[in-house]
């Protein structure tokens, strides 16, 4: 007795989202940055601080989608197919900008700014649809029975839209931060003009979103705002204030990792906060992860490799960012 | 479109992505070995032609990974877009399977990926050949999962079903399912095997240009002891699949030799060619050699195999499809045995790295690992059904609810996208191999102008700009 699987399986997936978002988050950045960085060597540059490490930070959505489907099959199979059309797009946003690390560098003149252009434009729509996929997350599904009952664009509403751009943002907020820390000289300088407007409009994002949800969905304001939960849960709000005014001070000195450390809190406490509302549904609006959960027999065999196998994980990822660490310099590369 | 359903389109769709995505994952996993060679060979007898191998086929092997990857994403999210009730009916072990996959075999591709391609600078000789190992490991690995998860839906055990849904009781049973060990074998030795016939052609292809260096000799030779050692194994891991498969799934194998029916006491002809025609229940303008197929499959005179008349219509596999795929397969099997013989036979005469003849034949065969691999998944997945679980859950009643015009789309949209995206790639990776190997490290320096930073990919510079493209003026 004592371990409760889908509690702990819920958990793992949330941690792996988040390190996804983390991760995935600002080498996707990088690419909605593109429009605004126009200088060809300085888009190399960019390129280069993620070459060595997106792979990995990639195989965190490939992790979440398969330990779904491991702990919660009755949510993998109504999620994707609810989300089909999200899904579709973002995985052809992955495959253009996936590909395009390798090939914009081998093109030639004529061929380099479409690979600059499918770059940007995968990036864009990756994190577009993650956004959309969010948005109608939280919105809810029609289920019947164990299957999915709605059409094909119930995902599509005015919220989801919203969700979408505000991911844009928030990807681009943690883009910039990490440029600023690994480059330096006048793309830096660049970098640091964008990142005050971007921080205001992100939290901008989260605010409207946080007074959206509870508007919109009864169960969500009786979570935040009912006695006692409206103590216990206000430090999110008020770390999300302090951490904009620290964010402020910070860009205007000379520090370099700190911006990104704050981009990344901003980011958690975002999540957190949607971790509070939703919980403990894994479909929402009414099925919870105890209703999801597939056997004990799934969810205690993959727990085994899970606990042993990810602590791993991360020392080796760890190891791979101290071999790639410092500043990348314009000119400095392969050899 | 055209008619089809919305069933045929998810499966279209499937079948589709998939064979995209294997064919980089078979090179990835071939050459990730060979790097592995190369290195150790460089570190141990510091030959810089294996150093300089090393590099050539890393370059190519980065293009094609991110290839790999990229595919590889869809296939991980389709079994819930495309196969929701699959997923919800059996995600209970293909979940897990794919899980433990990604735990110890994705991460640590990925994680050493970095320092083996961008690390050759930053880290000491010992950590960057551990790093080649480690991914070359994670490509074996991966392979062992997947396939243990495919194997488990051509012939599961281990199970019970509960209140409608797949409960795995026994997780040895599931993995170690008894066509496993032979699908591993025959898949890894089938990588391996696409992998030599391509460094060989390219290594054929430099020698008739008259490039004969020391890096396209020995690439040339190790290639051609691996076709020759290696082809055998294979077909001997073949036959054996093909008897398991008889035993497990008997309508497979039927519809593979195109069998309707036995007359008593009569063994089974082998039939070489032939059209089988599923609806008149026969197999047309059959050109077959008697009782070879007796000795084939039962390794007896006379011994028959069921034929598919003993198996209800709506139980066939398609055997028009599966009866060409194999044959497709095999065919190609024994060319590459002619291949290593002849090798064989050249390198005794002294003429492996000039006979004309041999190494055209040697550029000719480059593609046709990855053809036979092809063929051979195709054999293995349509033979399976209309079951998608074998015996357990047919196909139709897997597929999501989506409208056939949404999947229509949808894959249309995916065929334009692959070809384009992967079209290019694989012209990149061709152009690469028509670079051939260069010494390392002896590259003049970057001129002033031009490109200011040297761009940190693992493939150093612009293959078009060596390419037959004229840039600028297009045709
Ligand atoms: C026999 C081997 C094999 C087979 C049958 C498959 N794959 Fe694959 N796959 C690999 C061998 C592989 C690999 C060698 O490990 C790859 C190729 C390049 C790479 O990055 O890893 C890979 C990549 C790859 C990735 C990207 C991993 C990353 O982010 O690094 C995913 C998500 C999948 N595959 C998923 C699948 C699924 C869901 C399959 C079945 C339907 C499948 N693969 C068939
Ligand atoms: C890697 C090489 C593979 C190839 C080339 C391949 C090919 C195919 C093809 C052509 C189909 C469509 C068959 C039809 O509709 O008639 C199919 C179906 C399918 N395959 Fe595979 N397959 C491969 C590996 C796998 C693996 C590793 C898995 C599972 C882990 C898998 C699971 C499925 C499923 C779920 C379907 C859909 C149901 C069906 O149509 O049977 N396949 N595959
Ligand atoms: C002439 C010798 C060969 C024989 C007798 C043979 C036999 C078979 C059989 C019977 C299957 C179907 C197994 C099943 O569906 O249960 C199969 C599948 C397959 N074959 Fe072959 N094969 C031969 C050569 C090759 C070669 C040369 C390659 C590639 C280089 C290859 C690659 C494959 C692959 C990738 C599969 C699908 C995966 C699997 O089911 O193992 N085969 N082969």
């Amino acid at each position: 007795m004592g371990i409760d699987l889908p509690v702990i399986w819920a958990v793992i997936i949330g941690f792996g989202l988040m390190m996804y978002v983390v991760m995935d988050g600002f080498d996707l950045g990088i690419g909605i940055l593109f429009p605004f960085i126009r200088d060809r060597g300085d888009r190399d540059t960019m390129v280069n601080t993620v070459a060595p490490v997106w792979d990995g930070n990639e195989t965190w959505l490939v992790l979440g989608g398969a330990a779904l489907m491991a702990a919660f099959p009755l949510a993998y199979s109504v999620l994707l197919s609810a989300l089909y059309i999200p899904i579709f797009l973002m995985l052809a946003g992955l495959i253009w900008r996936g590909v395009a690390f390798e090939f914009r560098f081998k093109a030639d003149e004529t061929h380099r700014p479409f690979w600059d252009k499918a770059f940007a434009w995968g990036s864009y729509i990756a994190t577009f649809s993650q956004g959309v996929a969010l948005g109608a997350f939280i919105n809810g599904f029609k289920v019947t029975g164990a299957s999915y009952d709605g059409g094909s664009f119930d995902w599509l509403s005015p919220f989801s839209l919203f969700t979408g751009v505000a991911l844009i943002v928030a990807y681009a907020l943690l883009g910039c931060t990490w440029l600023i820390m690994k480059t330096e000289g006048e793309l830096q300088h660049r970098l640091k003009a964008l990142a005050p407007t971007m921080t205001l409009v992100l939290v901008a994002a989260i605010v409207i979103v946080s007074v959206w949800t509870p508007l919109t969905h009864p169960s969500i304001a009786t979570r935040w705002f009912s006695f006692p939960n409206i103590i216990i849960f206000s430090p999110v709000p008020v770390l999300v204030v302090a951490t904009t005014w620290v964010m402020m001070r910070v860009l205007r000195n000379e520090t370099h990792a700190s911006p990104f450390l704050l981009a990344l809190l901003l980011l958690f406490l975002g999540y957190t906060g949607l971790a509070i509302s939703l919980w403990p549904n894994i479909i929402p609006p009414a099925i919870s992860i105890r209703e999801a959960a597939g056997p004990p027999e799934s969810m205690g065999f993959t727990l085994v490799g899970a606990l042993f196998v990810i602590p791993l994980i991360l020392g080796y990822t760890a190891m791979s960012y101290y071999v790639f660490r410092g500043k990348v310099r314009a000119g400095e590369g392969y050899h | 479109m055209f008619g089809l359903t919305a069933l045929e389109l998810a499966r279209i769709q499937f079948g589709f992505t998939i064979s995209a995505h294997i064919i980089f994952p078979a090179i990835t996993i071939g050459l990730a070995s060979y790097l592995v060679t190369l290195e150790g060979l460089w570190l141990w007898k510091k030959d810089t032609t294996y150093r300089d191998l090393y590099h050539f086929w890393s370059h190519v092997f980065a293009v094609n990974f991110a290839m790999g990857v990229v595919s590889g994403i869809v296939m991980a999210y389709q079994f819930g877009t495309n196969w929701s009730y699959y997923s919800a009916f059996a995600g209970t072990i293909t979940g897990p399977l794919l899980s433990y996959e990604v735990l110890t075999a994705f991460f640590l591709e990925a994680g050493f990926l970095g320092v083996m391609l961008f690390g050759w600078n930053k880290v000491g000789p010992g950590l960057h050949f551990f790093a080649t190992v480690m991914v070359a490991i994670g490509t074996l690995m991966s392979a062992t999962w997947i396939l243990a998860s495919n194997s488990w839906m051509q012939t599961p055990q281990g199970f019970e079903i509960i209140n409608g849904r797949v409960v795995p009781v026994d997780w040895l049973k599931v993995i170690f399912n008894p066509s496993f060990p032979y699908r591993l074998a025959h898949m890894t030795v089938a990588a391996f095997l696409s992998v030599a016939l391509i460094v060989g052609a390219s290594g054929a292809w430099h020698l008739l240009k008259r490039r004969d260096t020391p890096a396209v000799r020995t690439m040339f030779s190790m290639a051609m002891w691996m076709v020759l050692i290696v082809t055998p194994i294979q077909i001997v891991i073949g036959d054996q699949h093909g008897l398991n498969t008889l035993e497990h799934q008997p309508a497979k194998i039927a519809a593979v030799e195109g069998h309707w029916e036995n007359k008593p006491g009569e063994s089974v002809p082998l039939i070489l060619f032939g059209w089988p025609d599923m609806a008149a229940e026969t197999t047309r303008y059959a050109l077959q050699v008697p009782h070879l197929g007796s000795v084939v499959l039962t390794h007896s005179w006379n011994d028959q195999i069921r034929g598919l008349k003993e198996f209800a219509p709506e139980d066939r596999p398609n055997s028009t499809i599966v009866f060409w795929t194999f044959r497709i397969m095999a065919g190609l099997g024994f060319l590459m045995l002619l291949l290593g013989l002849w090798g064989a036979w050249a390198r005794w005469r002294h003429e492996l790295y000039r006979s004309k003849l041999f190494l055209r034949f040697a550029v000719l065969m480059g593609p046709a690992g990855l053809v036979a691999l092809l063929a051979g998944w195709l054999t293995t997945e349509i033979g399976r059904q209309p079951w998608v679980v074998y015996g357990v859950m047919r196909t139709k009643d897997a597929v999501s609810n989506h409208s056939a015009l949404a999947l229509s789309i949808t894959l249309i949209v995916f065929i334009v996208m692959y070809l384009t995206v992967f079209g290019t790639g694989i012209r990149y990776m061709l152009q690469l191999v028509a670079k051939g190997p260069q010494p390392y490290g002896e590259h003049p320096p970057e001129p002033e102008s031009g490109r200011p930073a040297r761009p940190l990919s693992a493939v150093p510079d612009s293959v078009d700009a060596a390419s037959e493209l004229p840039s600028g003026s297009r045709r």
